[in-house]
């Protein structure tokens, strides 16, 4: 067994009530936090802890935290980011909603190393009885003294509110995210500024994932050193990997960063191994934004190591042969399972999560999807695999916010690792409507666990 | 249906603008067109709008910017019941399309359309978050997980029990 961190007491019952939460020590972080330490030490814990933010991204949470800008008299807020959109991902709404507190609790200490009196969770709408749920708990807390004025006596207030979303992937981004919550389209901004500087109500903002908010409980209890002795290299601490597609146990797994993807996938402890005794054919595994992997390239390096479930390994190789760790997101994919069609429905939810400011993304997204929308229903021509190479280079990099290249990369790893599928689709339209290209990629037998 | 809020919603809806600071009361929108679709028949009205963009003290246009940026409003009427089935990706290679596919037939309507009786509308939509539990769908603030066609059809049975008792 693994260590865990965020979900060791997910399964205790009763543990979303806050009376069986602190009775297994919950808010001790608080004490901890608001007593002992000044907010320069807890952001100094959390930089020693290594801890990288789960939204996607990997960006340093203690040096993020240490950027924003404390003017005099400007109020300062902390947004948890709970819009979780990303095909692949629902890790954040099994913390929320089997164990409220513990976010909440990593947002009051948060919000006081920050300095945020009023913290704001932008949680999707979709997610209306998780809503339900963390309004409830923010009740208890402050029915028990947690939240409200003068917390502890130690003279901070903070309060929380939880604002949803109205349905739209874009508003995961930060600057989106800020815009929305001040009752706008989700149209990110032209950065600099930073949210640090000006960000809600051109207010000094800092924008965390929910997972990021949850680890600082653990780094606060054990400490920035210790909880850095867990994990690997950069990778510290654990991480929370939801995995769904052709997997005997789809779910969320709190895996510390030392384990392969071989095991994570066939053990029994995690996926249990593919469905129905079925052949792994490709992952995407980290959400649907970065790049598909072959099962070759999935369980081993192109150096032929293996390869672990943590940042480094994941992304070894770059673009060519690897991937990345992402939000998390662990798409499993069995031999019945075209990549064709699989790379158009993702093309479609770009096309339509797309804001539409840059043009670049606005007309790409939707080029790529009729595009691979004619290669699927048989009407492809060769020169649209190339057309659609040449579409995807071009939205990536030319855009206002990173959705252009999540919405590039898919279908440029597509192309690059699985071109004789979507070939094959082309020379076959009519048998591509009733079979499958299955595991012809490989020449080789590929390795798979019996 | 009237489209201002009962003192139930009217208070609801302070409790939502008390959460900004002063002056930030447009903040509330997104919040506040949840509201209004849920008290007013599920969809939002431009009557509705309108009174929504009176409440914040904002422009109409303001408000029809917002309601027509997001997925979850709806601007036209729609059944009773709204069966939103996910298709991305990991609901796909989950089976989704077989799921779609009985649903369409059962209901004899296709996606966007609500039955003769007024009861369900068929609505497709993109990743829910639910992807480890999928086929899915959401039915109101519902979620309705691991779908089967035996599953669809005791949900169309359940919702049409509770169009009968109401
Ligand atoms: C298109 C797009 C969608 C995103 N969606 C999410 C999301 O749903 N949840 C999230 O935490 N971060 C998301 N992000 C990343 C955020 O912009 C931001 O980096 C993150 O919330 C920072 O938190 P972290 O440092 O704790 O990871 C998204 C980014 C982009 C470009
Ligand atoms: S890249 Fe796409 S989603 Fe991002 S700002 Fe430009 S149009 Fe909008
Ligand atoms: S793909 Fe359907 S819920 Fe995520």
């Amino acid at each position: 067994m693994g260590v865990k961190l965020l979900l060791d007491k997910a399964n205790v019952p009763g543990i979303r009530t806050y009376e069986v939460y602190r009775r297994e020590g919950g808010y001790r972080a608080v004490e901890k936090a608001l007593k002992e330490m000044t907010t320069d030490a807890i952001v100094e814990e959390v930089k020693k802890s290594g801890l990288r933010g789960r939204g996607g991204a990997g960006f340093p949470t203690g040096m993020k935290w240490s950027f924003i800008a404390k003017p005099d008299g400007v109020p300062r807020h902390l947004v948890c980011n709970a819009d979780e959109s990303e095909p692949g991902t629902f890790k954040d709404r099994y913390l929320m909603e089997f164990l409220p507190h513990l976010l909440i609790e990593g947002l009051i200490v948060s919000s006081y190393a920050l300095g945020s009196n009023d913290t704001y969770i932008y949680i999707r709408g979709e997610y209306a009885w998780i809503t339900d749920i963390l309004e409830q708990a923010i009740e208890e807390a402050k029915a028990a003294g947690w939240l409200g004025k003068n917390i502890l006596g130690t003279g901070f207030d903070c309060n929380i509110h939880v604002q949803r979303g109205g349905g739209a992937y874009i508003c995961g981004e930060e600057t989106a995210l800020i815009e929305s919550l001040e009752g706008k389209r989700g149209n990110p901004r032209i950065k600099p500024p930073f949210p640090a500087i000006q960000g809600l109500w051109m207010r000094p903002t800092v924008v965390n994932n929910v997972e990021t908010l949850a680890a600082v409980v653990p780094i606060i209890n054990m400490g920035g050193e210790e909880y850095a002795k867990i994990g690997v290299g950069k990778s510290t601490g654990t991480k929370l990997i939801s995995a769904c597609g052709n997997i005997n146990k789809p779910g969320v797994y709190e895996i510390d960063m030392t384990i392969t993807v071989e095991e994570f996938i066939y053990s029994d402890e995690y996926c249990g191994g593919m469905k129905d005794g079925k052949k792994l054919k490709a992952c995407i595994p980290g959400g649907s934004s970065v790049p598909i992997l072959p099962a070759n390239l999935l369980l081993t390096t192109a150096k032929g190591e293996p390869r672990y479930m943590n940042y480094e390994s994941l992304s070894d190789g770059g673009f060519a042969t690897g991937s990345m760790l992402g939000s998390g997101g662990f798409i499993v994919l069995d031999e019945d399972q075209c990549i064709v069609k699989n790379t158009y429905t993702l093309a479609r939810f770009y096309r339509h999560e797309s804001c539409g400011q840059c043009s670049p993304c606005r007309e790409g997204t939707g080029w790529m999807e009729k595009i691979l929308q004619k290669i699927e229903t048989g009407k492809g021509e060769m020169s649209d695999i190339d057309l659609l190479w040449d579409i995807q280079r071009k939205i990536e990099g030319n855009t206002i916010c990173p959705l252009g290249d999540a919405a590039s990369w898919p279908v440029a790893a597509a192309i690059r690792h699985f071109r004789d599928e979507f070939e094959w689709h082309v020379k076959n339209p009519e048998l591509a409507q009733t079979s499958n290209f299955g595991l012809q990629h490989y020449a080789d037998p590929i390795h798979v666990p019996a | 249906m009237a489209t201002t809020f009962n003192d139930t919603q009217m208070t609801e809806f302070k409790r939502l603008v008390a959460r900004y600071p002063e002056g930030k009361q447009k903040s509330a929108l997104l919040p506040a067109l949840h509201l209004a679709q849920e008290s007013f028949d599920g969809w939002l009205s431009t009557e509705a709008m309108d009174y929504v963009a009176s409440l914040l003290q904002i422009e109409p246009i303001e408000v029809y910017e917002v309601a027509t940026f997001y997925s979850m409003y709806n601007l036209k009427p729609v059944g009773k019941f709204v069966f939103e089935v996910c298709q991305t990706g990991p609901c796909m290679v989950s089976g989704s399309d077989n799921i779609i596919d009985y649903i369409k037939k059962t209901l004899d309507i296709r996606p966007g359309e609500t039955t003769k009786d007024g009861l369900f509308t068929l609505k497709l939509v993109e990743c829910l978050g639910a992807c480890g539990y999928a086929p899915m769908m959401q039915v109101g603030k519902i979620y309705k997980e691991h779908l089967t066609k035996e599953k669809v059809d005791s949900i169309i049975a359940e919702y049409k029990a509770l169009a009968t008792n109401n």
